[in-house]
């Protein structure tokens, strides 16, 4: 089974707690986690809802794999409508809270409404109880856990919390567990605050049992482990150096945006790459990197733990970050460095820090920085506006101010908060916002990589790197090697890495897998837990549903092609240097034949037809 | 020849397979709150640490046991909790230095490491060697080798 079959259903509005079975004719269609809890909320919620009113929904979903000893099985998402984007959410963390809500005997966990005042759950088991969250309101996610820890006076608590950029309005802000795990994109954070709910706490003691076929589950499990294991990315690169390992690669092939994606190489890739995290510092000869971590029941562990140099002009006298913290990945790196042209790694590193402090999405964080540096060197905006601040690209000291005054919502951190698109709309210039559905681009510049462009142009989030990886094909060569420069073909491939990463989050474990795993090695681990027929054949469809479903969502609440698109930077201004240089991303080329193949009209809505066979009509 | 725990903590990267492995083995389900080894956490410093009995060999629990309900396994040499003597009053918890033996308030008896009856299966679980199964005379070994490779004749491989 390897589900609970419980949601609880949190009125907050009410004050109500209730137990529910799950649709367990849902499950057979959707799995779990993304797809399921997305399939929920288009059954329950009208997805023209204002994100940030009462109306919104906010689900938190664990898949079945979730809490087993499948390895990454400690996955949850947050699943809303988006206020950044006003597209559905699916903000996807780790950490070791999803696995303690499955513990605790549940599934999911669905929040409605709105609470008259600021409160936070608190899960034991079966006994949920809304509590009164004024002492820990206003205050930022790190302390907020503190201050939680003692009232509950229990270690083994887990906890999900808002820090103070979502009660800000900060449309980037995400939820944060375990200190430094986030459910990151799309504002779900902001969400969650617009509802007066702070926290979730819990504690599970139950475990997860039900599984289908235990003996054959437990060796399709350590099966799977040995090729994550074996493989040279999930068994080495990414314990080594986490997903930073491709800071020196992507700036290598000419795909590493740069100041707000003017340029596509970094001159100081090398000094923020994963290698320079394990460099001795001058000052006290330590690297920035103490170690890497796991989440919950991950084999792989590219989770990095860092300190700042205490010297670092950002944390002198400030012993309160001079401890070890979530460091840098990939994709923070690259926001907050090459993206703002900050080369300071320690500046960098603390950046990171506040993000997960104060719950704000360092892509998204890093990116709209970088669009106020465009913003203020085209003489957009000045002085005047950022109160005195300088916001030249290269400078560390812009970045980590930002950082400070965003978190708290202070100062010009109030426009930053508006992420990239607004801000750009509010001083007149939208075409340099690096955003696909008002969503910050993540890490790779679809010039050098056309096909992770139209993967941008056809999330359902807004532009994301993680709901169609084409990197693994495009540059790694996952499972095989597609030309980065061309477009042919491109459009099959988007659609698979699609449809297929839709299943790995639905079914509760990290995509990050899929460095070593294709879909044969992951049906026979979830075969082996759910009750149920779970064919290949059936999987894949399914991942094929739940996008179209994702999309069905989207189209109700208003978007449309039109939103399928680049940013004309992207579309028309040639890459400068590198072996894409001269290269625009074409995605006239390819979005046609990708509706073509998703069974969508021109218009980008699935035909009558694409509804049937999906069981969608 | 008898075996023994080895933890290396620099190893470790807190995933807790070694938890869900232990419950699963000991009570069917994956559940680390029913796990006889503990990872711990020290958050700010960047350390993980599993932790469980070490069975010693004059052992406290052993001993402090009225009901002669803790035995010694005299193939594995653990010391194993005998469910149908142990009648919970918890002096074993009191006595043992180390915190390893634990009370559950499901079945009203004591709950401890037993090596798995000499297949442990934290160690078979463990990802990345921070628990292993080695000889009981030997868990000095890898450290040794460890020292040993700087000697100073090392550059001569190089």
């Amino acid at each position: 089974m390897a589900w609970t079959r419980k949601v609880l259903r949190v009125n907050l509005t009410e004050g109500t707690c209730m137990p529910e079975p799950l649709n367990m004719d849902w499950a057979m269609q959707y799995l779990g986690q993304r797809g399921l809890a997305t399939k929920y909320l288009m059954e329950e919620m009208d997805p023209n809802v204002d994100p940030l009113s009462p109306e919104n929904k906010m689900i938190m979903a664990t898949g079945p794999l979730t809490g087993t000893n499948a390895s990454t099985g400690g996955r949850y998402s947050v699943i809303t409508k988006g206020p950044l984007t006003g597209a559905i959410a699916c903000s996807n963390s780790g950490g070791f809270i999803g696995a303690e809500i499955k513990m605790a005997g549940w599934d999911m966990i669905i929040f409605e409404g709105k609470s008259p005042k600021p409160v936070y759950l608190f899960l034991e088991n079966d006994k949920p109880t809304l509590v009164d969250a004024s002492f820990i309101w206003g205050q930022s996610v790190w302390e907020a856990d503190k201050k939680l820890r003692q009232k509950h006076q229990d270690p083994l608590i887990r906890i999900a919390t808002i820090g103070r950029s979502a009660e800000q309005g900060c449309l980037f802000a995400g939820v944060i567990n375990d200190l430094h795990r986030a459910a990151g994109r799309s504002g779900v954070g902001t969400v969650m605050a617009s509802k007066n709910l702070k926290a979730v706490v819990v504690r599970g003691t139950k475990g997860v049992a039900n599984i289908k076929d235990p003996k054959e589950f437990m060796a399709a499990t350590r099966k799977g482990k040995q090729v994550l294991h074996d493989n040279a990315v999930t068994g080495a690169g990414l314990p080594q150096y986490g997903t930073q390992v491709l800071m020196n690669v992507i700036n290598e092939i000419g795909a590493m945006p740069t100041r707000n994606w003017r340029e596509v190489q970094f001159e100081g890739a090398s000094k923020i790459s994963g290698e320079a995290m394990h460099e001795p510092r001058a000052s006290d000869n330590k690297p920035n990197l103490v170690t890497n971590a796991a989440c919950f029941g991950c084999t792989i562990a590219c989770g990095r733990i860092s300190t700042i140099d205490k010297d670092h002009y950002t944390i002198v006298n400030k012993p309160e970050y001079w401890g070890a913290s979530g460091g840098l990945e990939y994709e923070a790196a690259w926001a907050l460095g090459s993206d703002t042209g900050v080369d300071d790694l320690d500046a960098l590193t603390y950046a990171n820090f506040l993000c997960n402090e104060d719950g704000m999405d360092p892509i998204s964080f890093g990116a709209t920085v970088a669009a106020a540096m465009d913003l203020y060197e085209e003489g957009v905006i000045t002085k005047e506006h950022t109160g005195g601040l300088e916001l030249k690209f290269g400078s560390a000291e812009a970045l980590t101010t930002l950082a400070e005054l965003t978190a708290k919502g202070e100062g010009f951190g109030k426009d930053i908060g508006l992420g990239s698109r607004r801000l750009c709309e509010k001083y007149g210039r939208p075409e340099l916002s690096m955003t696909v559905k008002g969503q910050e681009f993540p890490a790779y510049d679809a010039r050098g990589i056309q096909g992770i462009g139209l993967a941008y142009a056809t999330s359902n989030r807004g532009a994301c790197h993680l709901r169609g990886y084409t990197i693994a094909s495009e540059v790694m060569g996952i499972p095989h090697k597609t030309d980065p420069l061309e477009t042919e073909g491109k459009p099959e491939l988007v659609k698979a890495f699609q449809d297929a990463t839709a299943v790995v989050d639905s079914a509760g474990i990290c995509v990050f897998t899929t460095f070593a795993w294709t879909l044969d090695d992951i049906q026979p681990q979830i075969e082996a837990a759910c009750e149920g027929d779970w064919s290949m054949e059936k999987l894949v469809t399914m991942g094929e549903r739940i996008w179209n479903l994702e999309r069905e969502f989207n189209l109700k609440a208003g978007l449309s092609k039109k939103d399928d698109t680049l940013p004309p930077r992207l579309l028309n201004e040639p890459a400068k240097t590198g072996p894409a240089q001269g290269k625009t991303n074409e995605l006239a080329v390819m979005l046609p034949e990708y509706y073509k193949l998703r069974g969508w009209n021109p218009e980008g809505v699935p035909t009558d037809e694409t509804r049937q066979r999906l069981g969608l009509a | 020849m008898q075996k023994s725990l080895h933890i290396d903590p620099m190893k470790c990267t807190g995933c807790l397979q070694c938890e869900m492995a232990c419950s699963y083995e000991n009570e069917g389900v994956f559940n680390p709150s029913k796990s006889r080894i503990k990872v711990f956490n020290f958050e700010h410093e960047g350390r993980f640490v599993p932790y469980t009995c070490t069975q010693c060999a004059e052992a406290w629990c052993l001993h402090a046991c009225p009901v002669e309900a803790i035995q010694l396994n005299k193939g594995t040499g653990a010391k194993e909790i005998k469910n149908s003597l142990c009648v919970g009053c918890k002096v074993c918890t009191i006595a043992c230095p180390f915190g390893t033996v634990n009370y559950s308030q499901e079945t009203g008896k004591v709950i401890k490491c037993d090596l798995c009856g000499g297949n442990p299966q934290c160690a078979e679980a463990c990802p990345t060697g921070a628990i292993t199964y080695v000889d009981a005379n030997w868990t000095g070994l890898d450290k040794m080798r460890a020292w040993a490779a700087k000697t100073a004749n090392a550059e001569h491989t190089a």
